[in-house]
Formats: structure tokens, C-alpha cells, sequence
């Protein structure tokens, strides 16, 4: 669950990227973030992986406060979630299958078990034939994919994904967004910011707009 | 605990993967970290040679008591009795003048130049075997001795020895300050050395900050790097001491037997080379957590 409550985010140099946000995502719940670019779709996502710290209101997410998690804290909050970022930061110094395996390395599973997550992960988002390869050598859809598949393997109960669609041709969008859908299906929490509401298609989905920091549905 | 297990074997391994993954720049530092430990290690190797050397060549000092020449036979038995009964001399034997004669004049060769003597220039003497050992209880027992009546001269036939056992002490002194001086030397290179690390490694560090590694998680690797290039250092060292040895062992030899004595270098103890090692495990250790606290927190995932 995700829940924001009278939140504004003001940036050092004074800029008020958030303002008096508040909603509430349930457990199990799919929504899109839409807006133009710099409408504050980003700085959102940022604070509830407590990337961004707010400056005033509450995040809770499941059951944590934000604004009051200590650093210490914050490694354990990340791993319940799973991050598609805007920029993919994939690293491009090892294989596909060792990019999907470092969270769980991050986590402490021993090998063998996170050989069958890894395996899984990927055979889910369909690059399972490619484990061995570099990702430099992967099309622009399947480095997205990749970054799903890292997002997915400690199985979290909140994935977010920051334009995850952003430098995809329609095919390869709609893909992404129809394995997004699967996710929530089986009962993941799924939090999108994109500017392409076309790729919605019939689904009803909730969308919060952002404009210029404040929600406007 | 198997995720305590997991990590730490997740950290060393990757620090090993690493260091194989620059060998050549790896190699380099790590000779000079061997270069520099080689130093002081080699010069205790050298001090602890030449300690053992002198204790085997003094092991039981003995002291020579001349007698003034115009020392009867009644005070000379006076100074035995009083000898017998004192509770610092294990043993004496008594040398007399007349013997010491015969002994010189069959000893060095110097036959013709004692039969040329009018008289017998030599004193009665006294050879004793001490109880006490120590350097400060024969210095003790020989100033006592030196103010009993009709005592010429009290020698102590250790006096090289603890010399040379001061001069073994001022050496080590030496040694401690240029090992202090060169661990300063291990803790640049190594804090160097992952600095560089973790420049090449930023996307790495930013990612895992991202996806839930905690700071010590991403710490740990390198210090395992750091503390095993600091090892592989005293290995290097170890093993350029090892060469030195080789290489002029046999040349010392030859000095050596020159002066009718056998000095052959030993390499350091299994206990001073564990202690190399894990000393210089160490220091990359401490190079390795400098650089890291220096350097870590610049990286904040954005």
C-alpha cells in the first residue's frame, strides 16, 4: 500500500516540484502517473523509494514512514520494491544474467537459489535465450525488458516504473505495458509514470495527472 | 547466518574477481607493497640472525679475576675461600701464574719469546663460571669484585657480546620506525588503489544503492581487496627476503669461515612471518576503509 498525504517537495534551489499530494494506492492496485515532462511524475516515484526525502506531509509505504526512515532503513525498503528507472542503469560490464542476479546477491541468497529466480525472472519478461549475452547487445524493448526482469526477480509487492515506454516504438510499448498488466494480475502493486496515455487501451486503470507538482483529478 | 555466510563469500570472491580483473596494475602495486615491507622485515630478519649469532657465541660469559703480582699464596687462598662461599659464583677455577706460563708457552707459539722472560710477567688469576647470566647481574658481580683487596683486574669476557646485544637493540628500534614510516606507504597505495575502484565502479555502487544494498554490503568487497593486496604484499615481501637470503648466503659463508665462525642466515619464524601477513592484511585493510569512508558517500544515487 501506498499512501500520500498532504506531501510537497521543494528542491534546494527553490523549486516546488510537489505540491499538496494526496492519495492512496491499495495493496494490489494498478496506476498510471501522467503529466507533461517536469509536472513532478519523477520526484513522486523518487520519494517513495526514499530517493527524495519530502519536505512536508507523510508517505507511507507499506506501513513505513518515509519522512522518518532512517538510512539505515532505507536498503530494506527498497528491496520490497521493485524500480524500472527512467534511465534503465543497466551495467553494461556484465552479462544479462548477472545484472538480474545482483539483487538478489544484494539480498543473500546463496547461488543455486537465485539461479532458478534469475532463470524465472527472465523467462518471464522473454529473454530467457539471451542470459548469456551483453546487454549492449540487446534492442532498445529488451534492455527494458532486462530492467523488468531486475525489478521482479526478489518478487516485491510494489513495482514502479519510471517511463518505462519512453524510447519504444508502439510494438514494443504495448508489449510492456500488457507485462505490466500480468504483474497486477497476480496481485502486484503497480505504480507507472508515463506521458503516453495512448498505450492505456481499453483497460480502466486509475490515473493520477500531475500538473505542474499538484494532482489534478 | 548462511546470509552473513553469503555475503562475505559474495564480498571476498568478487574482491578476488577484481584483483584478477587488472593484473597487471594489481602485480605492480602489489610489489611495491612488498618492496616496502621487505625493508624493515629484511633488516629484523638480519637483527634476529645476528642476536642468535651472539647468544651462541656468549652463551656462558664467563669473568677473568686478576690478582695484583705481589699477591701471596695466603691471600690468594683468602680470595678462593671467599669465592666458594659467595652465593653469585656457580664455579671458579683457579689459574696460577706458573701455569699460565705454561699454557702461553705452549698455546700460541710464542715458546722462544717466554723462555726469553727473565721473570713471569703473568698474574695469578681466577676464571669464573657466574649463576646469573644477565647482562646487569655479571655487570653487578663485577664491580663487587673489584674492590676486594689484592684484585688487579676484573674482566667480563662478555663485554663484546652486550655491545653488540645494544647496538641489536638500537637496530631494532630502527627497524620499528621504518616500518612505521612504511606502513604509511602500504596505507597510501592501498587507499589509492580503491579510490580508483570505486571511481570505475560508480554505476555499480549507484545501482545497488538503488535496489537495496546496504553501505556496508557495498564496503565490503573492497575491503577484502584491500585486505588481501595488502597479503599478497607481505608475500612479496616474504619472498623478496627469501631471494636476498639466497643470494648472498653463500658469499656470507665464505666471510664468515674466514673468522673461523658459522653464520648461515635463517629466514624469519613461522610466528614473525604470520605476523608479516597479518599485519599487512591490516594496513590494506585500514587503506582500504579510509578510501571507502572518503569516497562512498560522494556516490548518493540520483
Amino acid at each position: 500500500m501506498i499512501s500520500f498525504s498532504q506531501v510537497c517537495k521543494r528542491y534546494p534551489n527553490g523549486f516546488n516540484a510537489l505540491k499538496n499530494i494526496g492519495f492512496t494506492l491499495e495493496a494490489g492496485e494498478m496506476a498510471l502517473i501522467t503529466g507533461h515532462s517536469g509536472a513532478g511524475k519523477s520526484t513522486l516515484l523518487r520519494l517513495i523509494a526514499a530517493i527524495e526525502r519530502p519536505t512536508s506531509g507523510s508517505i507511507i509505504v507499506n506501513g513505513q514512514n518515509i519522512g522518518a526512515l532512517k538510512s539505515g532503513a532505507i536498503p530494506f525498503l527498497r528491496r520490497n520494491l521493485g524500480l524500472v528507472f527512467q534511465d534503465q542503469k543497466i551495467l553494461f560490464d556484465r552479462t544479462v544474467f548477472d545484472n538480474v542476479l545482483l539483487p538478489l546477491q544484494i539480498s543473500g541468497f546463496d547461488s543455486r537459489a537465485a539461479t532458478g529466480r534469475v532463470r524465472a525472472a527472465l523467462d518471464k519478461v522473454g529473454l530467457l535465450d539471451r542470459e548469456k549475452t551483453r546487454p549492449i547487445t540487446l534492442s532498445g524493448g529488451e534492455q527494458q525488458r532486462l530492467c523488468i526482469a531486475r525489478a521482479i526477480v526478489n518478487r516485491p509487492s510494489i513495482l514502479i516504473a519510471d517511463e518505462p515506454t519512453s524510447n519504444l516504438d508502439a510494438d514494443y510499448a504495448r508489449d510492456i505495458m500488457t507485462m505490466f498488466k500480468s504483474f497486477h494480475q497476480v496481485g502486484v502493486t503497480v505504480l507507472i509514470a508515463t506521458h503516453d496515455v495512448e498505450l492505456l487501451g481499453d483497460t480502466p486503470l486509475r490515473i493520477f495527472a500531475l500538473n505542474h507538482g499538484e494532482l489534478t483529478v | 547466518m548462511s546470509v552473513w555466510v553469503a555475503h562475505h563469500w559474495y564480498a571476498f570472491v568478487l574482491a578476488l574477481k577484481r584483483l584478477a580483473g587488472a593484473p597487471i596494475g594489481n602485480l605492480l602495486s602489489i610489489i611495491v607493497i612488498g618492496i616496502a615491507f621487505s625493508l624493515p622485515a629484511g633488516i629484523y630478519m638480519l637483527l634476529e640472525n645476528l642476536q642468535a649469532f651472539s647468544a651462541e657465541v656468549s652463551s656462558a660469559p664467563q669473568m677473568s679475576l686478576f690478582l695484583e703480582l705481589n699477591a701471596n699464596s695466603d691471600e690468594v687462598a683468602q680470595i678462593g675461600a671467599r669465592l666458594k662461599e659467595h652465593p653469585r659464583v656457580a664455579s671458579f677455577e683457579f689459574i696460577s701464574r706458573d701455569s699460565a706460563l705454561e699454557q702461553l708457552k705452549q698455546g700460541n707459539g710464542l715458546g722462544d719469546l717466554v723462555d726469553g722472560l727473565e721473570r713471569n710477567p703473568l698474574p695469578d688469576a681466577f676464571v669464573i663460571n657466574a649463576r646469573s647470566l644477565s647482562p646487569a647481574a655479571l655487570e653487578e658481580l663485577r664491580m663487587e669484585l673489584q674492590k676486594w683487596p689484592r684484585i688487579e683486574h676484573v674482566q667480563l669476557d662478555s663485554a663484546w657480546a652486550k655491545r653488540l646485544d645494544a647496538l641489536i637493540n638500537l637496530g631494532r628500534l630502527a627497524v620499528l620506525m621504518l616500518a612505521a614510516l612504511l606502513s604509511f606507504a602500504l596505507v597510501t597505495v592501498t587507499f589509492n588503489t580503491i579510490r580508483l575502484q570505486i571511481l570505475t565502479k560508480r554505476d555499480e555502487i549507484e545501482v545497488s544503492k538503488l535496489i537495496g544494498a546496504t553501505n556496508g554490503f557495498i564496503r565490503r568487497p573492497f575491503l577484502y581487496f584491500g585486505a588481501i593486496q595488502g597479503m599478497a604484499g607481505g608475500v612479496a615481501a616474504w619472498l623478496i627476503i627469501s631471494l636476498g637470503i639466497h643470494l648472498i648466503d653463500d658469499d656470507l659463508r665464505n666471510l664468515t669461515q674466514l673468522y673461523a665462525v658459522d653464520l648461515s642466515l635463517h629466514h624469519l619464524s613461522p610466528e614473525d612471518s604470520l605476523s608479516l601477513l597479518s599485519l599487512s592484511a591490516c594496513l590494506g585493510w585500514v587503506g582500504a576503509w579510509l578510501s571507502v569512508a572518503n569516497h562512498l558517500w560522494q556516490i548518493e544515487p540520483n
